[in-house]
């Protein structure tokens, strides 16, 4: 297929993990311990994954599934909320599938829907300002999630429902920042990660530039990358070349899509109808400063937290789950007490194991189950 | 009128003039024998349904002359939307409960038919679901030979469900079953992958895709009967519906206890398919389909498996997909186009809801 089996290309794919290879071995930290790398976004997980990118490389590169699944960041709490909007009457609660099976405290979205809660999946905001359209009696309320990524779609729709004068539809607003939770993550005292691989389709709104403090203030390595698996290897071996070089810059792989400053238009829409948070709840990460968006006032008649009540409790993750040792990088997802035991994708406990972006979702599809199970018993004894 | 043109008149077969089924077609009385005679009965004809007792009976003599062994299965169809690209709830009730006869080497002979229909479902388009259970019967070579109507209050069903049994001998000699795959066993697919599920998404609209995607929904029961000609002893054969062929690989594997290797490269795919996999992030492993088959062979067997296949109509883009080692035991594992190797397990939750 025309303009993706480029970018899947075998032959270059051994050019590239060779030199990997190459360079990895000349350098000081893998005398030793491993280098550990981590890819910030879901997406970039899922494709490590997917193409068994983990196997190709040479032992002495860890990769860290980073907290970039904002299916599985999500907090407890905010579920029963979305649930408790649902259950409204009246309500036509929509959401992306993925979001259906995340769980809260007592029930999932999916769970309450089978109950009888009017939950439709729809694939663009813009459908559920359709369904507002066609349902004006109705409330219709969005539950908006995701990062920088799908912020501006979110944004725009709002705009486009000022515009048409529809009054029945709302936002349940849970759009969270990269930035801040990169900083998190590198301020935290167990870190020891060695290179980013950041977020390529954050990047095509907001640009480079907002990275600029990891290579700056951190001084570590960080290269925008995109999301086929040469994208992938490509970023490493450039990650590895900075190391060796002993240089920390922001480096753009992704160019054919990141613009240098990112994508003004949508900046805009983003910004007129979001500002940030004071702080927000991350499921396994706890609060993180500006970490999330809520609507300006200006948009309050579109903001589903002001047009209704919501219970907004702090829930806490259970006691056994590692979800955060997990997201820093501490353990590796099966080194987790109730990996693949108490916590499987079909019983999710911890966020990660919700969507298939989520680290450990990923280990129990992709990996070879009983063999990391048998690897834990060695950890843990 | 005389006596006996009163008494011809009654029993003459009904006729269905209503435009919309009500709760009257399910109550036991005129309007569903109507219903059944015009609709079900004219469309399916054959000697041991127009008979029209409450079961169908068999020749013993005529069944035991096929084989030393009777085969039964039964599926209930629920697929929304109702008609797709390439087939409707019809095809797919007749086809897929004789594929299911068919893996087990049986020769499919007879079927039932049961329709749950939801008051207020178009007569018009039950004609030709029923019009459709006859073609794709009579190209099979089965017989509709017994049914069952039942209507259900609006939203109580949606539109129509159909539960088709089916019967069918097993000829002396075959014997497939999950738990015979062995070391150095070659597998076999007879076309490409996820078409069913991929025509389904297009057919329900809700993508905005714009595609020409038809489902593979056939009878296989001429291929199979092609390929067991030229080697009785295939160790394993299923067909790859719900859960595509990620599914009955891992079910292959943990019953016979054995390694499948499967090699990305190898498996036959649309272009259409895999694009809109790629937008959509489905795994076409795991999508579903309606007339393909995975069988495992063994490998002295295989080149003249794969040229009868080729030859036949629903094979001609067989392939050789995958090859079954030892280790690691009742494991599929996957090599990548790209290089690498991954495991390919048993599908979580579900991709896609109402296929089928």
């Amino acid at each position: 297929m025309k303009y993706v089996d480029e970018f899947r290309d075998p032959e270059k794919a051994r050019m590239l993990v060779d030199e990997i290879n190459t360079i990895t071995e000349q350098l000081e930290i893998t005398q030793q311990r491993p280098l550990q790398l981590m890819e910030f976004c879901g997406g970039h997980t899922h494709t490590i994954f997917r193409y068994g990118i983990e196997q190709m490389l040479p032992k002495s590169i860890e990769l860290i599934h980073g907290p970039g699944c904002p299916i599985c960041v999500l907090p407890m709490g905010r579920v029963d909320d979305c649930v408790t909007l649902a259950e409204r009457p009246n309500v036509i609660f929509t959401t992306f599938g993925d979001a259906m099976r995340v769980p809260g405290s007592k029930k999932s979205l999916l769970q309450a829907k089978a109950d009888g809660a009017d939950i439709r999946m729809v694939y663009s905001p813009l459908d559920a300002l359709d369904l507002a359209r066609k349902h004006p009696g109705k409330e219709v309320i969005f539950f908006a999630l995701g990062f920088e990524t799908t912020m501006p779609s979110t944004a725009l729709t709002v705009l486009q429902a000022e515009q048409d004068n529809i009054k029945n539809f709302s936002l349940f607003c849970n759009h969270i920042t990269t930035v801040p939770t990169i900083k998190a993550i590198l301020d935290s005292p167990d870190m020891k990660i060695d290179g980013f691989l950041a977020p390529g389709h954050v990047s095509m709104v907001v640009g480079a530039r907002p990275f600029d403090f990891v290579a700056e203030t951190y001084e570590k390595p960080i290269v925008v990358t995109g999301f086929e698996p040469l994208d992938i290897l490509q970023s490493i071996w450039m990650l590895v070349k900075q190391l060796n070089d002993k240089r920390h810059d922001v480096e753009n792989q992704y160019a054919r899509i990141v613009p240098e400053n990112g994508n003004e238009p949508a900046m805009d829409a983003l910004t007129k109808v979001f500002e940030l948070r004071e702080f927000f709840e991350w499921r396994g990460l706890g609060s993180i400063d500006h970490s999330g968006v809520k609507m300006r006032d200006a948009y309050a008649a579109y903001d589903a937290e002001r047009k209704f009540t919501v219970p907004n409790l702090k829930i806490a993750d259970p006691k056994s789950c590692q979800c955060g040792e997990v997201l820093k990088g501490v353990i590796r997802p099966w080194e987790c007490k109730v990996f693949g035991t108490q916590c499987s994708p079909e019983t999710p406990m911890g966020a990660l194991m919700v969507s298939t972006e989520g680290a450990c979702a990923a280990y129990y599809n992709f990996g070879n189950l009983d063999e990391l199970l048998q690897k834990r018993e060695t950890v843990n004894a | 009128m005389t006596r006996q043109a009163v008494v011809n008149f009654h029993q003459r077969s009904g006729k269905c003039n209503a435009d919309t089924i009500t709760m009257a077609h399910g109550s036991g009385g005129k309007a569903m024998r109507d219903l059944i005679d015009d609709v079900f009965v004219r469309a399916f004809d054959n000697d041991e349904l127009n008979k029209l007792e409450d079961q169908a009976r068999f020749d013993l003599n005529t069944l035991t002359a096929l084989g030393d062994r009777l085969a039964m299965t039964t599926d209930s169809y629920v697929v929304d939307p109702l008609f797709f690209p390439g087939g409707d709830i019809g095809k797919l009730a007749v086809t897929g409960t004789v594929n299911d006869l068919a893996v087990g080497g049986a020769k499919p002979l007879y079927i039932t038919c049961a329709m749950i229909i939801e008051e207020g479902m178009s007569v018009a388009d039950l004609r030709t679901i029923a019009a459709s259970m006859r073609q794709t019967a009579d190209l099979a070579g089965v017989k509709i030979v017994t049914g069952d109507t039942k209507v259900v209050p609006r939203g109580a069903a949606d539109k129509l469900f159909i539960n088709t049994a089916g019967v069918g001998v097993i000829p002396a000699g075959i014997n497939i079953s999950t738990d015979r795959a062995q070391t150095g066993d070659v597998i076999v697919i007879n076309g490409t992958i996820g078409d069913h599920g991929a025509a389904i998404v297009d057919a329900r609209g809700d993508m905005a895709l714009q595609n020409t995607i038809e489902t593979d929904c056939q009878p296989l029961n001429s291929l199979i009967t092609a390929m067991l000609k030229v080697c009785p002893d295939i160790h394993c054969m299923r067909d790859a519906t719900r859960g595509g062929i990620a599914t009955v690989l891992n079910e292959f594997a943990q019953s016979s206890n054995v390694c499948i290797r499967l090699k990305e490269t190898a498996i036959p795919m649309r272009d259409e398919v895999r694009g809109m996999c790629e937008i959509l992030g489905l795994d076409p492993l795991y999508l579903a389909n309606e007339g393909k088959i995975v069988a495992i062979i063994p490998a002295q067997a295989v080149d003249k498996v794969i040229e009868v296949m080729r030859a036949h109509p629903d094979g001609r883009h067989s392939a050789i997909i995958a090859e079954v080692t030892e280790q690691p035991a009742a494991r599929v594992i996957l090599s990548t186009l790209f290089g690498g190797e991954r495991v390919v397990d048993m599908l979580v939750g579900e991709q896609l809801p109402r296929i089928c």
